[in-house]
């Protein structure tokens, strides 16, 4: 670093933090257009969120390893809780509940579990004698640990958090260095009971998004609608897109969605594959970086934890762009840094804020870092 | 490789230490990096797929959401008569049609717009039942004509009301009404097999009519037009958002008839509350002046729609309002046809001076052929077997020159021909000759099927129209072609060839039948310089046994009929009046006579049609409207539902007159007795009659003339 820049700027991972920025920018951008060319509702509001939760993510940075590792049970468990209390309160107010409301923000304790989980699980295999690894004793606990939220939030239902904490959390138990053959094991099981899982577990609405999917112009006007629509907007941006607020199936209502779930394909429509590439370059940036922070920490808890986080932003964009690219069935995910809304940006924000924490701590203990 | 040492190693030696762990963190760790970016390659792969090679169809698809094309019904072509009047027109409107397919609740929906349309309980029903009848992507005319107020009121209700449709337009606007209806015909919206055969997709669009009999039909291709188109951008609920282009409607060509329209007004009125037709042809170019068929519907409320009171009303009349008599009704031509076998005798050779002698009958074989006047006419030569209409000059004559001869001059003269008219279809009648009965029957000709075809009886049928035309190629010795389209290339009649003065012969012997001592004196023109030329004839359409044929059940009576021409002996103008069982002739010129006024005196010819329409009743159309209020008020709940298919109005009534046309008539077996002529100014028995004689020997004298007034 030159000694022009200060200190305290140079430090920053600006590797990391620069795509991030810019990709938030472009989100707001295409949240102007999705309002029709206005910043309120969208766009002003999901920039301000954005430098809410970045501020939250330096002041995460500040906290030492082992105040970390002492928050990390008992703040899964006051989530875990939270959850339940979700659970009874929808079963008095008969219906889907997912919010608390607490006087000034609304809480989401599904968002909050992806990152919880893997913090515990981190911890968990941290603690756990390398001896034990192999055997029931590392498996059991973690298994809990994953599928208590997993059923709460399913019954909630929402399918697609529940496999978001799922996920976030299989991919910490897989890089813990458990035995491949029982994630061979899971594989098989799960491929022998999802037909079951599929005919019973699945509501009807479920099943029928699985089938559009498969067959999205069996019903273009039905359930196959968001599907097709967002392929429409995608694949008429061509090259280079309509351009700026030209975009006609979002402003025309055409698209289902287009400030959410299918934000990126109210992007495509307008800035075409460029900013396609564009979104997806960040993204790729933005993972790489939480890798290298992984890989350059030293110890177990840290690894895990880094792992895990990168893994769960990963399942947000992947899912999303299958999905609104009709590689998937809708799931409602949002598009981290993209979509407007408050819960996905506050866990995105809690995963990359707790990565640029490792990253300090790593910078702190010495060893390298990485730019 | 690193795998598979792995799993080997700890199957021998099952130490797992931090060592291990983290090497093995770093492997997984590239595993779920690399997989990680796979995904991300493979959604790069799609965007572009998407973008770049599906790029086009997705983009048309985009335009296709977005763009919404709305067709512009064109503006129908006029039908102007002869002198650039239209006939049929299109007046600019408030309308409001229903897409029963888009509308959620169409019973509902229709309570609501009752009230706002002023939609009574027979036009609800007559609604109900075509939506319950047409395909739900037609649309269903419920109000045309409305004024803005109602357009307005029916706008601002719109988002309750799915699938309804008000819009400005174009409605089809015939000035006179029933006076054209079968010429013109109606238009009205395409039925699901007009739209199989022309998949053109104005035809469903909303407020579009086609042709749908008459000339409207028959010219439809001309007279549509090219839509217009509107490119509008809307939302995904369907909101408009702003007009991106709009392309004129181009009007249909207009299609110019050789009718006068004011003459076929005239005539049609004057027809009165007789059920007949009138037939007039320029006597230069062949061109239809007027084809007047009454009674008949009213085309602008049958482009509205049939309702079922109407179709009703009409469909139960005697009088048949729904066919067209010019073309498709046919008749025994009786007296008319004998001008024409007059020239028959001329053009054989016989001298008009000829003369034979009238003691009220004649006596063939073993049968006497009565005269309509048994008191016998006395001397007769040609002229005046023309216009005192002498049976027995006829039967004389006619057995010495042979009906083949007859046949062939009946066919000159247009009898049992088809015009290449633009018409739907025409029947043509019956020209009976000894090789039409054999084949026919497979019976030889006899002598009183000579003497019956000489005063138009037995077999022979002919229509109005080529009655027209007999008179125009009698009166001119012109071989005049009927036509009914305008256009600039005026026709020149070849000759019919007539040898010597034979025309001049016929004419003065017609003109006496008016103008001398004949059958029809009350004709004469009230116009001092031009006199008309003419034929009387009476039809029989029962036996005597049954009816006199002058009076008592309408459908008994005699038909009445007449040809002329005008002036007498530089013909201007030719045509025929047919009247159905208007009970002698005497029904029939004075029609003719009033028609011819009206053409050489437009102003004389008002007045007297004025003092009888104050007899009547008001004009044509306000008969009708009357008709139908008193029709709907009697006939309340109790009528069914009108056709759905335009075609079955007509069907049955065409049918009916087509299985007369075809019926196989009883064979004759003697002859028919002429029914009386009335005869002006002569002494009484004034008539022609027609009595069948089943066998020869005394009948009952005719009873006197019913038109015994003197001029």
């Amino acid at each position: 670093m030159n000694s022009v820049v200060p200190a305290p700027v140079a430090r920053q991972p600006w590797a990391m933090l620069a795509p991030l920025i810019l990709l938030t920018l472009f989100g707001s951008a295409v949240l102007f257009s999705a309002a029709g060319g206005n910043l309120q509702p969208f766009a002003l509001s999901h920039l301000v969120r954005f430098a809410i939760f970045l501020t939250m993510a330096s002041v995460m940075t500040l906290f030492s390893r082992e105040f970390v590792r002492l928050f990390a049970y008992p703040a899964y468990a006051v989530i875990l809780l939270l959850l339940v209390g979700v659970e009874a309160l929808g079963f008095v107010g008969g219906g889907s509940q997912r919010w608390i409301n607490l006087g000034p923000i609304v809480l989401q304790p599904s968002e909050l579990m992806k990152p919880a989980v893997v913090l515990a699980l981190a911890r968990f295999y941290g603690d756990l004698p390398s001896g034990m690894v192999p055997t029931w004793r590392s498996l059991v606990p973690a298994g809990v640990m994953i599928g208590v939220p997993m059923l709460l939030v399913l019954a909630q239902p929402d399918l697609g958090t529940a496999l978001a904490i799922g996920f976030g959390g299989a991919i910490v138990m897989f890089l813990a260095g458990l035995p491949l053959k029982w994630f061979g094991g899971a594989a098989a099981a799960g491929a022998a009971l999802a037909p079951l899982a599929f005919f019973f577990g699945l509501k009807p609405y479920q099943q029928r998004r699985v089938f559009t999917f498969l067959d999205p112009e069996s019903d273009p006007l039905g359930d196959g609608y968001h599907i097709t629509q967002s392929k429409i907007a995608i694949g008429s941006g061509g090259i280079t897109g309509k351009g700026f607020n030209e975009g006609s199936q979002s402003h025309l209502n055409y698209l289902p969605e287009p400030h959410t779930d299918f934000v990126f394909a109210t992007m495509a429509e307008e800035w075409g594959l460029i900013g396609g590439l564009f979104v997806l370059l960040a993204f790729f940036l933005i993972l790489r970086w939480g890798w290298k922070v992984a890989l350059a920490s030293e110890d177990r808890f840290s690894r895990l934890l880094a792992g895990g986080m990168v893994a769960t932003v990963f399942f947000y964009v992947a899912i999303n762009l299958m999905m609104v690219m009709g590689l998937a069935p809708v799931v409602g995910i949002p598009l981290p840094f993209m979509s407007h809304g408050g819960s996905s940006m506050m866990t995105n924000m809690i995963c990359l804020g707790t990565l640029m924490m490792i990253h300090r701590w790593n910078v702190r203990s010495g060893r390298r870092g990485l730019s | 490789m690193a795998l598979l040492r792995r799993r080997r190693a700890s199957r021998a030696k099952p130490i797992t230490s931090p060592a291990t762990l983290s090497a093995s963190f770093e492997r997984r760790s590239f595993v779920v990096g690399a997989v990680q970016g796979g995904v991300g390659l493979l959604l790069a792969g799609r965007m572009t797929y998407l973008s770049v090679f599906e790029s086009e169809k997705y983009t048309l698809e985009s335009e296709s959401n977005r763009v919404n094309l709305s067709l512009i019904p064109p503006r129908r072509g006029w039908i102007l008569d002869r002198n650039g009047a239209p006939l049929a027109s299109n007046k600019a409107d408030f309308r409001v049609d229903i897409i029963p397919d888009r509308m959620r609740d169409p019973k509902a929906e229709l309570a609501t717009l009752a009230p706002l349309l002023g939609l009574d309980a027979d036009k609800l029903r007559d609604l109900h039942d075509k939506i319950d009848a047409n395909h739900g992507f037609q649309p269903i005319e419920v109000a045309s004509g409305l004024n803005y107020e109602q357009f307005a009121a029916v706008s601002v209700r719109l988002p309750d009301l799915p699938g309804v449709v008000p819009q400005r337009g174009f409605s089809r606007f015939y000035p006179t009404g029933p006076a054209v209806g079968h010429l013109i015909g109606f238009v009205g919206p395409a039925n699901a097999e007009e739209y199989q055969k022309d998949r053109n997709p104005i035809l469903i669009t909303p407020g579009y009519k086609i042709g749908k009999d008459g000339i409207e039909k028959q010219f439809e291709q001309r007279l549509r037009g090219v839509p217009g188109a509107r490119r509008v951008e809307v939302t995904a609920t369907g909101r408009m958002v702003r007009d991106l282009a709009t392309r004129e409607d181009v009007q249909g060509d207009p299609v110019q008839l050789t009718i006068d329209g004011p003459l076929q007004d005239y005539a049609a009125r004057r027809l009165g509350l007789e059920s007949g037709s009138v037939v007039v042809i320029d006597c230069q170019t062949g061109d239809l002046l007027c084809m007047a068929s009454m009674p008949s519907f009213d085309p602008n409320s049958f482009s509205d729609g049939i309702g079922r009171v109407e179709y009703s009303m009409l469909s139960q009349d005697e009088r048949v309002p729904l066919r067209n008599k010019v073309l498709k009704g046919l008749y025994p031509p009786g007296s008319t046809v004998k001008p024409m076998v007059a020239m028959s005798f001329l053009e054989a050779g016989l001298d008009p001076n000829a003369a034979t002698s009238c003691a009220g009958g004649l006596r063939v074989g073993n049968r006497v052929f009565h005269c309509w006047n048994r008191r016998g006419h006395g001397h007769v030569d040609m002229a005046k077997g023309i216009y005192q209409s002498c049976d027995v000059y006829f039967y004389h004559f006619a057995q010495q020159i042979g009906m083949d001869t007859i046949a062939a001059m009946a066919r000159r003269c247009g009898m049992g021909q088809e015009f290449p008219l633009p018409v739907l279809s025409q029947f043509y009648g019956t020209v009976p000759d000894p090789a039409w009965k054999l084949k026919k029957y497979g019976q030889e000709w006899q002598a009183y099927d000579t003497v019956n075809a000489t005063i138009g009886q037995g077999y022979m049928l002919a229509n109005p129209l080529q009655l027209a035309v007999m008179a125009g190629r009698l009166a001119t010795g012109k071989k005049l072609m009927p036509r009914l389209q305008l256009n600039p290339d005026e026709p020149n009649p070849a000759s019919m060839n007539f040898h010597g003065d034979h025309v001049q012969v016929i004419q003065n012997a017609m003109s006496d039948v008016v103008n001398g001592p004949g059958t029809a004196g009350r004709a004469r023109l009230p116009i001092d310089d031009v006199l008309m030329a003419g034929k009387t004839g009476t039809a029989q359409v029962v036996g005597l046994n049954i009816s006199s044929g002058k009076g008592g059940i309408w459908k008994y009576r005699d038909h009445g009929l007449f040809i002329f021409f005008a002036p007498f002996d530089n013909p201007r103008y030719a045509g025929a009046v047919v009247i159905e069982h208007g009970g002698g002739s005497g029904a029939a010129y004075p029609i003719a006579r009033d028609v011819m006024t009206f053409m050489f005196d437009p102003q004389k010819g008002l007045e007297a049609l004025y003092a009888l329409e104050k007899q009547w009743g008001g004009t044509a159309q306000e008969r009708l409207t009357a008709r139908y209020a008193a029709f709907a008020a009697a006939a309340g709940q109790n009528i069914g539902p009108a056709p759905r298919r335009e075609e079955d109005v007509f069907a049955r009534v065409d049918a009916e007159s087509r299985a007369a046309q075809t019926r196989p008539q009883p064979l004759e077996t003697g002859a028919v007795a002429p029914p009386p002529e009335p005869v002006a100014n002569t002494v009484p028995p004034n008539a022609d009659q027609a009595i069948p004689v089943p066998s020869p020997g005394p009948s009952p004298l005719p009873s006197p003339a019913p038109f015994p007034e003197p001029r």
